[in-house]
């Protein structure tokens, strides 16, 4: 009676039919080789093996683009793949860009403080010149006293 | 009469057949427990068997009849894992016909645009292929201006024996650096192999001879092809002449025909 099938007979059926499935699969019979870490590396190119230089060249001036790049393929040859970053003409220089950050942090900073905090603030701005003039406290909360 | 094997390192500078078998001193076994013994003949790092030569069972097998020569490379400063120092075999060997090997700068001549791909000869078995968009700054809308029998300098991106060989005009970074076509005039002309290599060793004395005598421009393509221009049609063809003969003269003959030259 085929109605109710264990779970164990299942599987067995299943396994022996994965089984018959693999017998019938064909496979080498070799021995495994074993992969050993080969120090050996093939090549079949000569750019390694004899440090050949650049394939354009120019001379005397006569392509000056060629003989920048000239001096640029060899030398990167050399010294392997150092990049040489081009720098590039800026409109602003690089002090003017660091002057304006530093004041462009605390004009956006001022924005967020809050009130109490501006109006100190503009106070100082105020009186830059005379620094002996005590600063006004912050108010802070003042726990009543029983 | 050399016999079948010998030690690599006995016959670098020597005449080596195809079925030579070269012995490579043993290695030592790195095991995870064992420190490696430092022995200083053998030198550390992977080895590289250049073209004329194959790794088999017992050493380097020699594939192409030669010179076998023999080059010590440094480690690089800040290089990780030694895989580029070592040593590298190859077999110095002679011949006119290319045969396109992956990252070789060459010149190809346009011979057909077949769509989005031009088909250029490089004097290999076929003709390469090299995309529209493999040019820099090229894109769909902004096509590069190659017409059929431009010459172009570029580099293989695929070549090997089972494969058409693909071509392309910019590097890993996406810069030309000298690639793409060439400009107009010159003078186009094919020499073996053996005298490009001479040719763009280190330090060439034809080469350095030549700059001497008067401004030109000079491209040289592993395929065997070079293209000269000067400023006068008179000055390529002497250049030209120079170079094709260069192959078969000796320093002092080359000498003294650009004495000739010069004395003009």
């Amino acid at each position: 009676m085929q109605r109710g099938l264990d779970s164990q007979t299942k599987k067995q059926l299943e396994e022996e039919e994965k089984k018959i499935i693999s017998e019938e699969h064909w496979y080498l019979d070799l021995p495994d080789l074993k992969e050993k870490e080969s120090f050996i590396i093939e090549e079949r190119s000569f750019m390694p093996c004899e440090d050949l230089l650049y394939g354009r060249m120019s001379f005397k001036g006569f392509n000056p683009e060629i003989e920048k790049l000239m001096v640029q393929m060899n030398s990167k040859s050399k010294k392997e793949e150092i990049e040489v970053d081009d720098k590039m003409e800026a409109d602003v220089s690089d002090e003017e860009m660091a002057r304006r950050y530093e004041t462009l942090v605390g004009t956006i900073g001022k924005k967020f403080l809050k009130k109490r905090d501006q109006r100190v603030l503009h106070d100082e701005d105020e009186d830059e010149n005379s620094n002996t003039r005590p600063k006004k406290a912050k108010k802070m909360f003042l726990k009543p006293q029983d | 009469a050399g016999s079948g094997k010998m030690a690599a390192e006995a016959r670098v500078g020597q005449v080596v057949l195809p079925g030579d078998v070269l012995l490579l001193p043993a290695r030592p076994e790195h095991d995870a427990e064992q420190l490696p013994l430092d022995s200083g003949a053998a030198p550390r790092g992977r080895l590289l068997c250049g073209p004329g030569l194959r790794r088999c069972a017992a050493g380097l097998l020699v594939t192409k009849c030669g010179l076998l020569r023999h080059r010590l490379r440094h480690r690089q400063p800040g290089g990780g894992g030694g895989a580029t120092a070592g040593g590298a075999y190859w077999v110095d060997s002679q011949q006119k016909r290319y045969v396109p090997v992956k990252g070789d700068q060459v010149i190809g001549i346009v011979t057909a645009r077949a769509g989005d791909v031009f088909r250029l000869d490089v004097g290999g078995s076929e003709q390469a292929s090299l995309s529209y968009l493999a040019f820099e700054g090229a894109t769909k809308r902004n096509r590069p201006n190659v017409q059929v029998g431009d010459l172009i300098y570029g580099q293989f991106l695929v070549a090997n024996k089972d494969m058409e060989p693909e071509m392309v005009c910019i590097d890993s970074s996406g810069r030309a650096s000298g690639m793409g076509v060439i400009g107009e005039d010159g003078f186009l002309f094919k020499v073996s192999l053996g005298l490009i290599r001479k040719l763009l060793a280190p330090k060439c004395e034809i080469i350095q001879e030549l700059s001497q005598l008067y401004p030109f421009e000079l491209v040289l393509g592993m395929n065997g092809r070079i293209w000269v221009k000067a400023k006068t049609v008179q000055q390529t063809l002497i250049i030209v002449n120079i170079l094709e003969a260069c192959e078969y003269m000796t320093s002092e003959q080359r000498k003294q025909a650009l004495a000739k030259l010069s004395g003009n």
